[in-house]
């Protein structure tokens, strides 16, 4: 067995150990491990890239691991995308006095479960990687436990998530009775004979994944956790996780359920359906900016799930580009909620950005790039993974889909058009400071420019995730 | 020739646009910036001029094509132009630079971000009227409405909020089901070519549906009765740059969509539908010119008498003659230089007066004579008096009409007739009469500007009032193939 190739994890693993026992004997550290980690994380990526993007399909240890392209591929973008988090995080943990050894090897060992979950093959290391990333996720949501409510975003979190986690639970252990196997290949083969009975097991394990990537109707959780949990964690909840829960969604859909399509495409229209129309029109009556944010990642996690519905590669394949788009355009957005500074102060409500772009017109027009991107208007990137998800929607004939998805674009695009109005129309208020941390304005510039000029070389994306292949 | 010229003409406004953001903003500065957007669209103009000169008025193909793959496999970014749209690229880049000289009084603060909203703006529609991919022309087509949103919103007048949400969410409603459209047709016939299209034409079976989703995006955007009521609201909150732009371009973008789109890629849904348009056509012919009868804001009055003159135009559309469909466009060139003039002489009485009422006027004609002779002009322009381009446009319209459907342009000619009323009777109460209003006494007459505006707009329009030739000579080709395809479809069907 070729033990390379699980070389990131493990090397993840051993890193978190270090780090917890520097942290441990060196005092006043965070600073130097919070760098440290960062390190990890962009090595951890590198080797990655190097050691298993090339790789077309290996399975490890009896079958229960995969190492494929997509496994690589959403790998690479979860460590990265966890770099930009925690690259940008130092400057508001600081503020909140929160800026411990803790926060840093919480997301690495979340990180690293999450890269579990994307490699797992066996519905038990696919189980143990969501406990490793969930236990880390709760900790992080109440991590500024000084705050009433941070605790109570982390403590809803929890109990909701262990209740889909016991749904999941029971969906595997249904399915392991009628299988009598937890191995995604073996599954696949016995699916055909009792299919009816196994459907339970695919509504209950549908179910805790739906919950995990906060679709309709399993979402009630998100806009609570998103708006309590400090805004860094908010960031990372909102774009890290998901790649990773879409991914196993991915896995789960074509491979041990692909016979049973018939069966979990009503599901997943469904769900996409109602994620997409929820999350437009309950983000309209909010004040607050991270709420916004919650329904309208809710509404976003719709439209890639409609990707998934259409049983295609060609689906499949739009969802991933959607996925990565959607990172950057809401790094930018938080990125912008981070600037939102003044005297130590953070601000979170949507008339703060009153008038912003008289005093801060580079911030504003990079937000007014974000927010019509996020609308889905070209020729900006957010239209093309909207265009992409409904080319493949339509060439499976899902009209139905296709018009509902569209029409709740324009209703979507009434509220972010709100936060625009606010900003440009709107009379200005005091601004904001104007020393960020360059980090910041790294990775506001870096999602605003990739977004708008995403338009010139669209296919070097679509090149990426050609060679994901399932049917 | 290889110069990429029409890329150039797209690509032109966005580079002096960069330009403009890269330079500080202050009131010092405020010449500077505006001789920097004028250049630059006045190099467009020339360059259009240029193009109009090269263009082969003997063939009906498209010319000066340029294709690029794009997005692998998918789409191609390809432009060209035939005679119907390279009329409308010149009255774009005729109309933009007159918008930038005329920011003068009525823009006060952040000019230069106005003109670089205006000068994007050009960028797109030229890039409506070029492409030559239905993705390519989507893309260009919903881009419009992020510049427009914003000079509406941010340098409008009291309402301008509403007025730019209800533009922006009217729009985007109706433009979304014409993506389904275009995606759809790409699966139905393996491209979004427009020309691949035009050769191998779209199966009947599919074409009343793909008609319908099409013609929801361009209803709203020409603006058809009943989804019109976004129009009045834009303009009147819209500064007058901005309604100029509005009312001269964009909404021939959806006049053009028609002919290019509707009638080229599906004949036999255009024939089921005419009724359908001819029904709406009549109606916003009638309706909206009791409507703008009624008017007491000049604006609106205006507003409403380019829904009732699109109605014309849809009208001449689906005639499917060639005076019909010649005349449609000619219309459209017209009414683009027309209500672009009339905005303009009211944003120009508005800068002194700051009310667009037109109970604040009366008996301008003694105190601002300059200004009331061009004024005529443009009114008697709209009304469609022989000598003016208006009246080629509306008489080749209601010929077409006439050898089409009789009853039709019986009740449109009516329209004529209402169409001069309204007109007429604003400028008799705005520029006749005794001057009530003793503000009035102190308002000035045309600057320099101000004068040169309105006359290069006066010049074109008598001209073609008088010689329309080149126009014709332009378009002529290229309407009568189409009608040629256009009858093949039918009797193959």
């Amino acid at each position: 067995m070729n033990l390379v190739l699980i070389f990131p994890e493990v090397f993840l693993s051993l890193s978190i150990m270090f780090l917890l026992i520097l942290g441990v004997f060196k005092k006043k550290s965070s600073s130097l491990i919070q760098s440290i980690s960062l390190v990890i994380l962009l090595v951890t990526a590198v080797i990655t890239y190097n050691e298993t993007l090339g790789i077309q399909k290996i399975l490890l240890f009896n079958d229960s691991v995969i190492i494929d392209y997509l496994s690589s591929l959403m790998k690479i973008v979860t460590l990265l995308g966890a770099f930009l988090v925690l690259i940008i995080s130092s400057n508001y943990l600081k503020t909140f006095k929160i800026h411990k050894i803790e926060y840093p090897i919480l997301i690495l060992s979340s990180v690293l479960g999450m890269m579990i979950m994307i490699s797992s093959y066996d519905l038990i290391v696919f189980y143990m990687g969501l406990e490793l990333q969930s236990l880390a996720l709760y900790v992080l949501a109440t991590f500024n436990r000084d705050q009433l409510k941070s605790s109570e975003a982390g403590l809803k979190y929890f109990v909701l998530s262990a209740l889909s986690s016991g749904l999941l639970l029971y969906g595997c252990s249904l399915i392991y009775g009628f299988t009598g196997t937890t191995n995604f290949n073996l599954i696949a083969a016995q699916l055909d004979s009792n299919e009816y009975a196994l459907t339970f097991g695919i509504v209950f394990i549908l179910v805790g994944l739906a919950f995990k990537i906060s679709a309709v109707p399993f979402h009630m959780w998100a806009p609570d956790v998103y708006e309590g949990s400090p805004t860094t964690v908010t960031l990372f909840f909102t774009i890290v996780p998901k790649v990773a829960a879409l991914t196993v969604f991915i896995r789960f859909l074509y491979v041990p359920f692909l016979n049973l399509i018939d069966q979990w495409q009503t599901i997943l229209i469904f769900l996409s359906v109602a994620s997409m129309l929820f999350g437009a029109i309950a983000a309209i009556g909010q004040k607050n900016l991270k709420r916004l944010i919650a329904y309208s990642s809710i509404g976003h996690v719709g439209y890639a799930l409609a990707g998934l519905a259409t049983g295609s590669n060609d689906g499949i394949q739009n969802s991933v580009i959607y996925i990565i788009i959607y990172i950057l355009m809401n790094l930018g957005l938080f990125s912008c909620l981070l600037m939102m500074r003044r005297n130590n102060e953070y601000f979170e409500s949507i008339d703060d950005l009153s008038g912003l772009s008289k005093n801060h017109p580079l911030l504003s027009i990079s937000l007014l790039v974000i927010l019509f991107s996020l609308a889905g208007i070209p020729p900006l990137a957010g239209f093309f993974a909207k265009f992409y998800i409904f080319k493949s929607v339509l060439e499976q004939s899902m009209y139905f889909l296709a018009i509902v998805g569209l029409l709740s674009t324009v209703i979507a695009a009434f509220y972010y058009l709100r936060i625009i109005k606010i900003i440009y129309f709107d009379k200005e208020k005091e601004s904001f400071d104007k020393n960020h941390n360059t980090w910041l304005k790294f990775s506001l510039a870096l999602s605003t420019i990739s977004i708008l000029f995403y338009f010139i070389f669209p296919s070097e994306i679509i090149e990426i995730v050609s060679k994901i292949n399932f049917i | 020739m290889n110069f990429p010229i029409l890329s150039s003409l797209i690509l032109l406004p966005t580079i002096g646009a960069l330009f403009l953001f890269f330079t500080k903003s202050t009131r010092e500065n405020n010449i500077t910036v505006k001789y920097v957007a004028l250049f630059t669209s006045l190099v467009n103009f020339f360059l259009s001029i240029y193009l109009w000169i090269l263009f082969d008025h003997k063939t009906s193909a498209f010319q000066f094509i340029e294709e690029r793959t794009w997005i692998e496999g998918f789409i191609d970014y390809k432009v060209g132009v035939d005679g119907i749209s390279i009329l409308f690229i010149i009255l774009t880049t005729f109309i933009t630079p007159l918008c930038i000289i005329s920011v003068n009084n009525s823009i006060k603060n952040r000019l230069s971000e106005f003109l670089i909203a205006v000068l994007i703006m050009e960028s797109f529609m030229l890039g409506v009227f070029c492409s030559l991919d239905l993705v390519v022309f989507y893309l260009f087509f919903e881009a419009g409405l992020i510049p427009m949103f914003l000079i509406i919103g941010i340098w409008g007048g009291a309402r301008r909020v509403y007025s730019a949400f209800k533009f922006f969410l009217y729009t985007l409603l109706g433009s979304v089901l014409m993506l389904v459209a275009i995606i759809s047709i790409f699966w139905i016939s393996g491209t979004t070519d427009v020309e691949k299209l035009y050769e191998i034409g779209i199966d009947p079976k599919y074409q009343n549906l793909l008609w319908l989703a099409f013609f929801s995006s361009f209803a709203v955007k020409t603006p058809m009765w009943p989804v019109h009521t976004w129009l009045p609201d834009a303009h009147v909150e819209a500064p007058t740059a901005g309604s100029v732009l509005l009312a001269a371009i964009l909404l021939k973008m959806a006049g053009y969509g028609f002919i290019r789109f509707s009638l080229g890629l599906f004949p036999v849904a255009s024939e089921i539908f005419t009724p359908l348009i001819y029904i709406l056509s009549v109606i916003a012919i009638i309706f909206t010119s009791l409507i703008a009868l009624m008017q007491e804001d000049m604006k609106k009055l205006i507003a409403y008498s380019s829904v009732a003159h699109m109605g014309f135009v849809t009208l001449g559309i689906f005639t499917i003659q060639q005076q019909g469909l010649e005349g449609s466009i000619i219309q459209m060139i017209s009414h683009g230089l027309v209500s672009a003039a009339l905005f303009l002489s009211v944003g120009i009485v508005y800068d002194r007066m700051h009310s667009r009422l037109i109970n604040t006027y009366g008996g301008l004609v003694s105190i601002i004579p300059k200004y009331s002779v061009l004024f005529m002009i443009f009114a008697l322009a709209s009304l469609g008096l022989p000598g003016t381009s208006g009246f080629i446009g509306e008489f080749l319209i209601l010929m077409g009409a006439f050898k089409d459907n009789f009853l039709v342009a019986v009740i449109a000619s009516l329209g004529v007739i209402l169409g001069a009323a309204y007109i007429l009777w604003m400028y008799k109460r705005v520029v006749f009469g005794k001057v009530v209003n003793l503000k009035l006494k102190e308002i000035v007459d045309l600057n320099r500007s101000e004068f040169f505006i309105l006359s290069s707009l006066a010049i074109p329009i008598i001209i073609f009032g008088f010689y329309p030739d080149p126009l014709i000579n332009t378009i002529e080709v290229s309407i009568s193939d189409l009608i040629k395809n256009y009858n093949l479809n039918i009797l193959n069907k």
